[in-house]
């Protein structure tokens, strides 16, 4: 397998805009598949699920734009020359130069993942962002954080503690079924026994453009465009 | 961090009243406007006042912080403590380091030429100048998350190496000079591209200080800390 086996499986559980982008390439005839059959077909970026200026004021038009079709592109991109290269060297049986593409492959890998969940847990404010959760989702949250005010300061408190690039995740823990906030470096996908059901951005170039070094503000702000309806799927409802 | 050695703690006694250096914000030695057209006097602006601000603010803090859990000898305290005094001391050593290795591109020291023998040694480790700036691009370019490239003098020879975050280089090398990789140093003007910000960062490199740090040791490297104390 040219993909560990967990990113592979979170890449197909998780992101249905993923799983869209792969089936579009692997639809391709077999007979041009065939020179380049360990290549699985090539990730591609997804469609936002709303314009870029729909997340204003909250998240500029401008942010939107850069971030999705510069900074996720360059992802997708690092991750299929990961794949690719991992695949050729795997076809040679090189094992060092396969391994030497781990770090790029976590890191391009990861940036697609978390993107790709990141767009679809966002909505325009009033059109499906913003709000309270409700349902079980608010029951889960009620009981492993005390209250929905208490999980916003606990993942503002998270974000606020990034040293460095990285992201916050509402997460369920498989084995137990709690709910808990995560953090994670750069593009650290979340993988194993964590479910991500929100994920938010705290990467420089998630906000700068706007918010300059008042990042306090973007964490405060994003709460307004998050998207429940998404979290509540992926927390199974 | 053996600079910190320098602050003032009498050794004998821990008593609350213990001196404790406070660091304040180095001034920078040229206008914010003044690496334009290379960086934007708006970055500089935002970089120095407002980034390096908060990591010295946080650095005063966690130091403040440190030194009562020092005199309760609260050891689980001093260790919770590690992670804010390497990322706040961290940036504010980078980004001291950082300030003074830069220059206008008009000034003499933005001149290669100013540093005659750290650019002979150069030309020893990686064949020519332009292949050092290839080589120290494709680290910078390669950071995965935010960061800083440094050449390093270690012992008599030069080397490339990148640190993640605001992790400062504290080992034994001497920090010739610095570039700072986090969005923030680039993205107001240059976007994604940081490519251009790489290309461009190196018509304001202070070759003199470079120079500087290269013959000297690395006491000489962070006096600008103690002077902010």
């Amino acid at each position: 397998m040219p993909i560990p086996p967990s990113m592979a499986s979170s890449l197909l559980r998780t992101a249905p805009a993923l799983r869209a982008g792969l089936r579009a390439r692997a639809a391709k005839p077999l007979a041009a598949m065939a020179s380049t059959s360990f290549v699985r077909g090539k990730a591609t970026l997804p469609d936002l699920p709303y314009d870029y200026g729909a997340l204003e004021p909250y998240i500029s038009g401008k942010i939107m734009e850069l971030h999705h079709a510069k900074h996720h592109q360059t992802y997708v991109n690092g991750f299929n020359a990961a794949t690719e290269a991992i695949a050729e060297a795997q076809a040679k049986g090189d094992a060092k130069s396969a391994a030497a593409q781990a770090p790029l492959l976590n890191f391009h890998g990861g940036g697609h993942i978390n993107h790709s969940l990141f767009w679809e847990n966002l909505a325009p404010n009033g059109k499906g962002g913003g709000g309270e959760p409700d349902g079980k989702l608010l029951t889960a949250i009620n009981q492993d954080f005390g209250s929905f005010d208490n999980l916003k300061k606990q993942t503002n408190a998270a974000l606020a503690g990034i040293q460095g690039s990285g992201w916050a995740w509402l997460v369920k823990d498989k084995a137990s079924g709690n709910l808990t906030i995560v953090t994670r470096a750069n593009q650290d996908p979340v993988t194993g026994n964590y479910e991500p059901l929100l994920g938010i951005d705290a990467w420089e170039h998630a906000y700068y453009l706007q918010y300059q070094n008042r990042k306090a503000e973007y964490f405060s702000a994003i709460w307004d465009v998050i998207n429940w309806g998404t979290v509540a799927k992926r927390f199974g409802n | 961090m053996c600079y910190f050695a320098s602050i003032n703690v009498p050794t004998d006694s821990f008593e609350p009243t213990m001196s404790i250096g406070t660091f304040s914000l180095p001034a920078l030695p040229y206008a914010y406007d003044a690496l334009e057209p290379s960086i934007s006097a708006q970055i500089m602006e935002l970089h120095h006042s407002k980034h390096h601000q908060t990591y010295v603010t946080n650095l005063n803090n966690a130091l403040k912080t440190y030194a009562a859990a020092l005199s309760a000898n609260d050891v689980p305290s001093q260790i919770a403590l590690q992670a804010a005094i390497k990322f706040n001391g961290g940036g504010h050593i980078n980004h001291s380091l950082f300030w003074e290795n830069l220059s206008p591109a008009s000034s003499p020291d933005a001149d290669p030429a100013s540093a005659p023998e750290l650019t002979a040694e150069i030309a020893k480790t990686w064949g020519s100048l332009d292949k050092f700036k290839e080589a120290m691009g494709k680290a910078l370019l390669g950071i995965q998350g935010s960061g800083w490239g440094w050449l390093v003098k270690e012992g008599n020879g030069l080397r490339i190496v990148t640190t993640k975050d605001q992790d400062p280089v504290v080992g034994g090398e001497v920090p010739v000079f610095g570039i700072d990789m986090w969005e923030h140093a680039y993205y107001l003007q240059y976007l994604n591209g940081k490519a251009a910000y790489v290309d461009n960062i190196w018509k304001v490199i202070n070759w003199k200080t470079a120079e500087q740090r290269f013959k000297g040791d690395r006491e000489d490297a962070f006096k600008i800390l103690k002077a902010s104390l």
